[in-house]
């Protein structure tokens, strides 16, 4: 059996877990999922969805909000209890830190971000490195394998199940677990009301932009996409837009329907973050570029004319 | 304030890698080497705490002996001191440094009030040492904070996620890893390289350990050349751009 940690915001489910579920049943047809904290109870029906028999739910007194230690206490005692071969998660920073700190407990290894697992002895991985630009093929020296599933590695498929069955515990937590504490959520830094995660549609702009004056261009045709704006890290590190807005392996992890990047050279890292969207199109004066081959379509030319041209053609075609 | 910044060097690669022949590390010969951006503002972080508050910064890295040049070069912004736990140059699994980094922390005369780490070191990207040191230290800790104040004994610390920001607190003695953004690291000075050839670099020795995580090789990612479609030159393209982003159903 499969033991899959699924991370929820208060009950909301967090997609990636989606895709953590479909790829534990890739690899063992039992799974059972597993939430931590009330509220939960509700996944019920979307985990046996996605293949769990059975939805196993920490609750506790203290655990009122995301307390990533008191997880790993409980992941604990339920890995004890029913002795899955393995534990996953998403490759979340959430199921990434919940995860590190049940294998923290029981001091086994941890592979993150896995595009491949194969159970045995050793357990074997591929694991995504340098932002998914190198695979490791890894052997893990356990008998509990702990692992996380990196983003987008697999669509998540739902199967014609039936709601898991809920079991609900209450683990043996410490005060240490409770240590650090959230105290307050703010809603999130938007560009135009779309955050870069959930947008359909990114404008990026990296260095070729020039200087902040510039992005008024990119925020326009953004807004006409109905999409958000994005940038490399040259530009963030320049101060000319705010840190929320990169994209790449130390900024935000995308995948939207279409991703304009406008004079950005192509950097591996800026590439991890960007890969995976579903159309690409390259702005850039460099034919050499090399961000061209991971490009769909691509203008070669400078974006100062080619985005203001391009904003009105689509309000004329727009009408 | 006593802080400890951990960092790690890496190669610094930009657009395409190389693998070694034996397929099991980055082809370095014509790389640089540095330090994850995350692991830049730690420092950063570091300096700014030690400027406003008073105390020591100090900086820790398991590595070859090359990496004493990381510590130097960050050593440089401002730190006060710096140990090396040296390696034969292969890496190891992050059970084997985190427990040789606990060793050494212990080993420390200095009681840290503040332990940072990056969010992730910029090559493995294991998510994990940070978190095997606060068990095995009994500290807590909070991840991937983006903007973070020292008050009173507290460390208040911010985290971005999808849907906005979380506030956390944890009181001092506490590990905190930060993300790239949390400020914008600053150059060494001339002065500052200068003083940083005379602090300390401490050199220790650890004992290896068989690596639970252990890695057999590594493949460059399959990236196909997509083999772009080029629309045209300039604004006389954009026509035909239109028509793709009709096609896709970007434009309705
Ligand atoms: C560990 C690590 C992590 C990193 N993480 C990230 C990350 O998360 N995200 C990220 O983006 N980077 C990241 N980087 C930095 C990355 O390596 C590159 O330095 C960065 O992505 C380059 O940004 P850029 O493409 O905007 O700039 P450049 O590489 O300078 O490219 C500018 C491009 O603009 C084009 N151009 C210039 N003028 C015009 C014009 N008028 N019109 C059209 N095109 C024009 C040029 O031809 C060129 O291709 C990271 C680096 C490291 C070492
Ligand atoms: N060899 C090392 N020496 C010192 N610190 C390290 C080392 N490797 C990783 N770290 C620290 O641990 C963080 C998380 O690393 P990782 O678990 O590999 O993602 C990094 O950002 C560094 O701050």
């Amino acid at each position: 059996m499969i033991l899959v940690l699924v991370d929820h915001d208060r009950g909301e489910i967090d997609p990636l877990s989606l895709r953590a579920l479909t790829a534990a049943r890739k690899i063992d047809q039992s799974i059972e999922a597993v939430v931590i904290g009330s509220q939960a109870e509700c996944l019920a029906g979307i985990v046996g969805q996605y293949g769990a028999t059975t939805l196993h739910v920490a609750t506790h007194a203290a655990i009122t909000d995301y307390t990533p230690m008191a997880s790993g206490r409980a992941l604990k005692e339920l890995v004890e209890k029913l002795k899955p071969a393995a534990v996953l998660a998403a490759g979340s920073p959430r199921g990434n830190e919940q995860l590190a700190h049940l294998a923290a407990f029981l001091d086994i290894p941890m592979a993150a971000e896995c595009s491949e697992i194969t159970l045995g002895s050793p357990h074997h991985v591929l694991r995504a490195r340098w932002g998914g630009n190198l695979i490791e093929s890894a052997n893990v020296h356990a008998q509990l394998l702990v692992a996380t599933i990196v983003s987008f590695s697999v669509e998540p498929e739902s199967v014609s199940g039936a709601a898991a069955k809920v079991v609900a515990f209450e683990p043996a937590l410490q005060p240490e677990d409770f240590v650090v504490k959230i105290l307050q959520r703010d809603s999130g830094e938007t560009s135009g009301g779309i955050t870069l995660i959930d947008a359909k549609v990114i404008v990026s702009g990296g260095r070729g932009v020039g200087g902040p004056a510039g992005f008024g261009n990119l925020e326009e045709l953004a807004t006409l996409l109905g999409g958000a704006v994005g940038c490399s890290r040259v530009v963030t590190s320049s101060g000319w837009r705010p840190h929320a807005e990169q994209v790449g392996q130390t900024g935000t992890k995308v995948a939207p329907d279409l991703y304009i990047a406008a004079g950005i050279s192509g950097a591996m890292q800026h590439i991890a973050g960007m890969k995976n969207s579903k159309t690409i199109v390259v702005i850039n004066t460099d034919p050499e570029a090399p961000i061209l081959r991971y490009a769909d379509y691509a203008i070669i030319g400078d974006l100062h004319q080619v985005i203001p041209a391009l904003t009105s053609a689509i309000r004329q075609a727009k009408g | 304030m006593d802080v400890l910044v951990c960092l790690k060097r890496v190669p610094l690669a930009g657009g395409t890698l190389m693998l070694t022949p034996d397929s099991r590390d980055i082809e370095t010969k014509h790389l640089g080497f540095g330090i994850s951006p995350h692991e830049e503002n730690a420092v950063e972080a570091g300096v700014q705490l030690v400027e406003q508050m008073g105390g020591t910064l100090t900086l820790l890295t398991l590595g070859p002996s090359d990496a004493e040049e990381q510590l130097r070069s960050q050593l440089a912004i401002g730190a006060t001191r710096a140990v090396l736990i040296e390696t034969d140059g292969q890496e190891w699994d992050p059970q084997g440094t985190a427990a040789a980094l606990v060793d050494a922390i212990n080993g420390e005369e200095t009681k840290f009030d503040l332990i940072i780490f990056g969010a992730e070191s910029a090559d493995s990207a294991g998510y994990q040492i940070h978190i095997r040191v606060a068990h095995a230290l009994n500290l807590p800790v909070i991840t991937n904070v983006k903007s973070m104040k020292i008050e009173n004994g507290v460390a208040h610390c911010e985290r971005v996620v999808p849907n906005g920001r979380e506030h956390y607190e944890a009181p001092l003695p506490a590990i905190v890893t930060v993300r790239d953004g949390l400020n914008i690291p600053r150059y060494p000075s001339v002065p500052g390289r200068m003083q940083a050839r005379k602090k300390t670099v401490d050199m220790k020795k650890a004992e290896t350990r068989i690596p639970k995580l252990e890695k057999v090789t590594l493949a460059l990612a399959p990236s196909k050349d997509k083999g772009a479609q080029i629309l045209g030159k300039g604004a006389e393209a954009v026509p035909a751009l239109v028509d793709v982003l009709k096609q896709i159903g970007a434009i309705a």
